[in-house]
C-alpha cells in the first residue's frame, strides 16, 4: 500500500502507448466572472438566427433519448428542419427509458438548505473533482427549469396529497432534491420528450428515421455536414446532409458486454466521429453501479440494475463470519451481521455514493463475506477460485417500521422485477446486490456550447464526457440529458448556425463519396471474412478483458496486459468472425458486428487512459494510489485535466491532450463521507 | 434443459412464412426467454445458418420493444414482457410455439420482428401536450388531485410494446390508446387539449386499420403493465363527450 504514485516516468510523457499533443481549452465559457453569470452571459454573447432564416437550415441529431428527443423537438419547435435518427423501431425506446430513481433538481421544495450552489457542489464532488465547473454549474442552474417544463408536459410525477410535488433523496447528499416517478422516472421523462417530439413530428418540423444505424460522419474542410446511415430493414446505405450535426446517441458501457445498458447501446455514431478527428474525452471512466442483480451464468445477457432509491430504507450488509455465508439469511442474527456502510461511513451510511458503496461491495467479497452463489473467477496470476458476489440489501427494518403496504407502495415495481429475475421474495428474503457497469463518463470531448472538436458537431447527453467526473451522483445523468436537449444545446447551437448559409454540399462531393464508400466497405468486408466464430462470443471475450484489467480496480501491469489481449482479440475478429445473411437484408449479426468491430478499439484506448491516469478517482481505482485506509487516492497535483484523446491513425499511437481542470468557485478536497 | 422449439421463419415482408422445429439443448432456468433464443442463435451461427430475428433491446421489462406471440399467448401469458419470462416457467422438454404480433396494422419485417411505427403515429396525432420548451409555469404553480395523479401514471405505465394488438381478436390499439387518452385526461395540464385529442388520436387509430373495441378484454389479460380495460371505459366517455364539447373542458 502507497500513497505517493511511484514509476512516473510513464505520466504524461509519449511511450510506446500514447505520444503526447497540445493543451486544449474551452474557449467558450466567458472567463474572469463569478459563475453564477457564466451561463447568462454566454447565451447573451451567443448570436442568434432570426425565425425567418432558421428554416432555411437543417440539422441532423443521431438519437432519440433524453438528449437527442428533447433537443429534436425543442430545434423543431425554433423552426429548424431536424433530421432525427435512431436505430430502435420508435423513438420511445432509446435506453433514457430504463433509468429507475429520478432526477435531481435545486428547487429547495423541502426547506432543508438546498440551492444551486449546493447541488453544484455535491455534483463536482461526487466527480471526485474530474468535471468541468462552469458546466457543472449550469447543469445545477437550469435543473430547476427541467421540473418546469416537464410538469407542463404532464410528466406524472409523484405527488402528495396537497397535489404537490414530492421529492426524496439519493446517494451522496444530505438534502432530498431528487423528483420521482415511482422506480420508472426515466419512462415518464423519455415519453415527455417523445410526446413533444412526435408533435413536432406532425408539425413537419422534424423528420423522424427509425431503424436507422449511423454507420459515418461526413466532415468538410473541416466541418461535419452529414451522416451515413444503413437502414436496418433492407440494408441501404445512405447518406444525408445538413448545416450542423448532433450526436446523442448514449454511452458505450456495453463494452464489458454484461452492463446494464439496452442491447443496442453501442459506442459506433462516437467512435466513426472520433476517427474523423473528434477528441474523446476521458474514455476510461465508467460508472459503476452499486445496486444490480449479481450475476447468475455464463449465458447471461446483461445485467438489471435495481434503482438506488433502495438504499434510502434498505440496509447493506454481509454476515460477520465468513463461515455464516451459506447460511439462510433470517438465521443470521442481527449481532452477526456488519451494516459495513453504516459502520464505516456514519454520516452518509447506506447512502454513500456510488464509488463507495461499490467498493466497499467489493472489498467484503473479495475478504470472503459474499453471499450467494460461488462463481468461478480466474484471478490475475490464471489460477481459478471460487468467489461469492453479492451482498445483502435487506428491507426487513423497514418493513416492521412502515408496514408491508408502504414499501410496497413505494418500491412495490423494484420487488416484482426482482422476484420475476431471480425466483426469490423481496420481502421474504433480503435481496442480494452486487455493482455492475452503468453509466459512461467518459465520452465525446466538448467545449461550454456543446461543440467538440469538430467544427458542427455538436454532442449531447450520454454521449459527451463534460459534466461529468471520475463518478457520477445518482439522479444527475437525467438531468445532464435533459439540460443539454431543451435549454442548453438550442441555446448554443445558434451562434453556430448564425455563420450561415454554408456552402451547399453536392451529392457527389468526395468527401459524401467517401464516407459513403468506406461505410460500404466496412460492411463488405465484415461479410467477406466468413470465419468459424460468432460475433457475440468476441464480445464476451472482449466484455471479460475490460471487467478484469479496467473495471472497478486497475493496476499498471493489468493495463498493459489487456491492451496486449484485445489487440490480439481485435486482429483474430477481422480474419475469422462469422457474419452470416447479407447487406441486403434484416441482418442483426451484421449490425452487431460493426459495433463490436468499433468497441474493440474503444476498449483498446479505454485501457491507454487508464494506463496514463496513475491516481483512484471516485469509482476508478488505481491500486497503486490509496491512503492508508485503502480509500481513493486522487493526485491532483499531476492529474488535474481531461484527457482528450485524438486519434492517431490506423495502427499508430493516439494522441494526449490535456484540458486543465480550473477551480475557482469550489475548493479541492479529499471525498470523505464519513 | 431441453426444449422443442418452434418457430415462425419468414425471409420478408412479401415473402411466405412458415413454422420451423428447432431442438434446443443446454437451457438453464435462470435464462431469460431472449436469452433461451441467443443461444439458439448462437447454435444456428455454428451451423452456419441465419439466426432468428427478433426485437428486443433494454431487457428489463420497460423498453416496450420485445414481445413474441408464445404458445398463442401475447409475452407467453405471465403478465409480463417477453424479456422478463423466465425458463423457470417451463418444463424440461417442453415443445413452445413462438410467433410474431399478428395483425394487419403490424406488417411481419422478418421472422419474430414487426413494425408498429403505427403507435408513433396515433401519438403524432395528438397524443401530447402542446408546450413549448421554456415557456413551462413553475411546477408547484399547478397542483394536481393526488387521486387523479395515481390515476393517470397507472396509464403513463404503457410502454407501447403492442401486446394488446397481438391479443385482440380485432387487432384493435384500443387499450393503448386509452392508455394516453387517460395518462393526459387526468391531470390539470390535459385539460385544454382534452377532446380534440381523443377525437383525432381515435381517428388515426381506425386509419391504421387497427380493429375497433368490443369488449373481449384479451388485451387487458396479456399487458405486461397491467392497464386496466376501464381505461377504455374512460377513452369512450370522453369521446362521447367530444361530440359536445370544443377542444377542452
Amino acid at each position: 500500500m502507497t500513497d505517493t504514485i511511484t514509476n512516473p516516468e510513464i505520466t504524461g510523457e509519449a511511450n510506446q502507448f500514447w505520444s503526447v499533443g497540445e493543451e486544449i481549452a474551452d474557449a467558450k465559457a466567458p472567463q474572469g466572472i463569478d459563475i453564477d453569470k457564466v451561463w447568462k452571459t454566454r447565451q447573451f454573447q451567443a448570436r442568434l438566427v432570426n425565425p425567418a432564416n432558421r428554416r432555411k437550415l437543417s440539422v441532423i441529431i443521431v438519437g432519440t433519448g433524453l438528449a437527442g428527443g428533447a433537443a429534436a423537438a425543442t430545434l423543431g419547435e425554433a423552426g429548424y428542419n431536424v433530421l432525427n435518427f435512431c436505430y430502435q423501431d420508435s423513438p420511445r425506446r432509446a435506453h433514457s427509458i430504463a433509468a429507475q430513481g429520478g432526477i435531481n433538481a435545486a428547487k429547495n421544495y423541502r426547506n432543508d438548505n438546498d440551492s444551486t450552489f449546493r447541488l453544484f457542489y455535491d455534483t463536482v464532488k461526487g466527480g471526485d473533482y474530474r468535471a468541468r465547473e462552469t458546466n457543472v454549474y449550469r447543469l445545477a442552474e437550469v435543473s430547476a427549469n427541467i421540473i418546469d417544463q416537464c410538469v407542463a408536459q404532464g410528466v406524472p410525477f409523484a405527488r402528495e396529497y396537497g397535489g404537490l410535488l414530492d421529492t426524496r433523496s439519493f446517494g451522496g447528499v444530505q438534502v432530498q432534491r431528487t423528483f420521482y416517478a415511482r422506480g420508472q422516472t426515466g419512462q415518464q421523462l423519455l415519453i415527455g420528450a417523445y410526446q413533444q417530439l412526435e408533435r413536432q413530428v406532425a408539425a413537419g418540423t422534424v423528420k423522424m428515421y427509425t431503424r436507422h444505424e449511423m454507420v459515418e460522419l461526413i466532415v468538410v474542410d473541416g466541418r461535419a455536414r452529414g451522416i451515413v446511415t444503413r437502414n436496418m430493414i433492407n440494408g441501404k446505405v445512405e447518406t444525408w446532409t445538413a448545416d450542423a450535426v448532433v450526436l446523442a446517441t448514449g454511452g458505450y458501457g456495453n463494452v464489458f458486454f454484461l452492463s446494464t445498458n439496452a442491447m443496442g447501446c453501442n459506442v459506433t455514431a462516437t467512435w466513426r466521429a472520433h476517427r474523423k478527428g473528434a477528441y474523446f474525452g476521458n474514455p476510461c471512466y465508467t460508472q459503476i453501479h452499486p445496486t444490480c442483480i449479481p450475476v447468475h451464468g455464463e449465458t447471461q445477457s446483461k445485467l438489471t440494475l435495481m434503482s438506488e432509491s433502495l438504499r434510502n430504507d434498505g440496509r447493506i450488509w454481509v454476515p460477520k463470519d465468513a463461515a455464516d455465508c451459506t447460511k439462510d439469511p433470517r438465521q443470521i442474527p442481527e449481532e452477526a451481521r456488519d451494516y459495513y456502510l453504516e459502520r464505516i461511513y456514519p454520516a452518509f451510511g447506506n447512502l454513500v455514493p456510488r464509488d463507495i458503496a461499490s467498493r466497499q461491495a467489493k472489498n467484503m467479497c473479495d475478504e470472503g463475506r459474499g453471499v450467494g452463489p460461488a462463481v468461478a473467477e480466474v484471478d490475475h496470476d490464471g489460477n481459478e477460485r471460487l468467489v461469492r458476489r453479492g451482498v445483502y440489501l435487506d428491507f426487513s427494518d423497514a418493513i416492521n417500521r412502515l408496514g408491508q403496504k408502504a414499501v410496497e407502495n413505494k418500491y412495490g415495481n423494484l420487488f416484482d422485477m426482482y422476484q420475476q429475475i431471480t425466483g426469490e421474495n423481496p420481502y421474504e428474503v433480503p435481496m442480494r446486490i452486487y455493482p455492475a457497469v452503468h453509466y459512461t463518463m467518459g465520452g465525446l470531448w466538448v467545449d461550454y456550447d456543446l461543440q467538440s472538436s469538430i467544427t458542427g458537431l455538436y454532442v449531447t447527453g450520454e454521449a459527451n464526457f463534460s459534466d461529468h467526473g471520475a463518478n457520477r451522483l445518482g439522479a444527475s445523468a437525467l438531468m445532464q440529458g435533459l439540460a443539454d436537449g431543451y435549454f442548453v444545446l438550442p441555446n448554443t447551437i445558434n451562434d453556430y448556425l448564425a455563420d450561415a448559409p454554408f456552402d451547399k454540399l453536392p451529392e457527389d462531393h468526395p468527401a459524401v463519396a467517401e464516407a459513403r464508400d468506406s461505410a460500404q466497405q466496412r460492411i463488405d468486408k465484415l461479410l467477406s471474412i466468413q470465419g468459424t466464430r460468432s460475433v457475440d462470443s468476441y464480445h464476451k471475450e472482449l466484455g471479460h478483458i475490460m471487467w478484469e484489467y479496467c473495471g472497478m480496480e486497475r493496476t499498471e501491469e493489468g493495463l498493459k496486459k489487456a491492451i496486449g489481449l484485445i489487440q490480439n482479440l481485435r486482429e483474430d475478429y477481422w480474419s475469422n468472425v462469422r457474419v452470416t445473411g447479407k447487406n441486403e437484408d434484416f441482418n442483426q449479426a451484421l449490425e452487431r458486428a460493426g459495433r463490436v468491430a468499433d468497441f474493440m478499439e474503444l476498449g483498446e484506448l479505454m485501457c491507454v487512459d487508464a494506463l496514463h491516469r496513475r491516481e483512484s478517482c471516485g469509482g476508478h481505482f488505481r491500486a497503486e494510489s490509496q491512503t492508508p485506509e485503502g480509500e481513493a487516492l486522487r493526485h491532483d497535483d499531476e492529474f488535474l485535466y481531461v484527457a482528450a484523446w485524438e486519434w492517431g491513425g490506423e495502427g499508430s499511437k493516439p494522441v494526449l491532450h490535456r484540458e486543465p481542470l480550473i477551480y475557482k468557485a469550489i475548493e479541492l478536497k479529499q471525498r470523505s463521507y464519513k | 434443459m431441453k426444449l422443442k422449439l418452434r418457430i415462425w421463419r419468414q425471409a420478408g415482408p412479401e415473402a411466405a412464412g412458415r413454422m420451423v422445429e428447432y431442438d434446443l439443448d443446454g437451457v438453464s432456468e435462470d435464462m431469460s426467454f431472449l436469452e433461451m433464443l441467443d443461444l439458439l442463435n448462437e447454435n444456428l451461427t455454428e451451423r452456419n445458418e441465419e439466426p432468428v430475428a427478433f426485437d428486443h433491446d433494454c431487457r428489463e421489462g420497460i423498453c416496450g420493444m420485445c414481445g413474441v406471440v408464445i404458445n398463442g399467448i401475447a409475452h407467453g401469458g405471465s403478465a409480463t414482457t417477453t424479456c422478463q419470462l423466465h425458463m423457470r416457467s417451463f418444463s424440461d422438454g417442453a415443445t413452445i410455439d413462438i410467433e410474431p404480433w399478428r395483425a394487419g396494422a403490424f406488417p411481419v419485417l422478418k421472422d419474430l420482428a414487426v413494425d408498429r411505427t403505427a403507435f408513433d403515429r396515433i401519438i403524432a396525432a395528438g397524443g401530447f401536450i402542446s408546450s413549448n420548451t421554456g415557456s413551462a409555469p413553475e411546477a408547484h404553480s399547478t397542483p394536481a388531485p393526488k387521486r387523479e395523479a395515481d390515476k393517470a401514471f397507472d396509464n403513463a405505465t404503457c410502454i407501447g410494446c403492442g401486446a394488446c394488438v397481438a391479443a385482440c381478436p380485432n387487432s384493435s390499439a384500443m387499450l393503448f390508446t386509452s392508455a394516453k387518452i387517460t395518462h393526459l385526461a387526468m391531470l390539470p395540464q390535459g385539460q385544454p387539449e382534452r377532446y380534440r385529442r381523443v377525437k383525432s388520436m381515435v381517428a388515426q387509430h381506425d386509419e391504421e386499420g387497427f380493429g375497433n373495441c368490443t369488449n373481449i378484454g384479451e388485451c387487458a389479460a396479456v399487458c405486461p403493465k397491467g392497464i386496466p380495460l376501464e381505461s377504455i371505459a374512460q377513452l369512450n366517455r370522453d369521446l362521447i363527450a367530444s361530440l359536445f364539447k370544443g377542444d377542452g373542458k
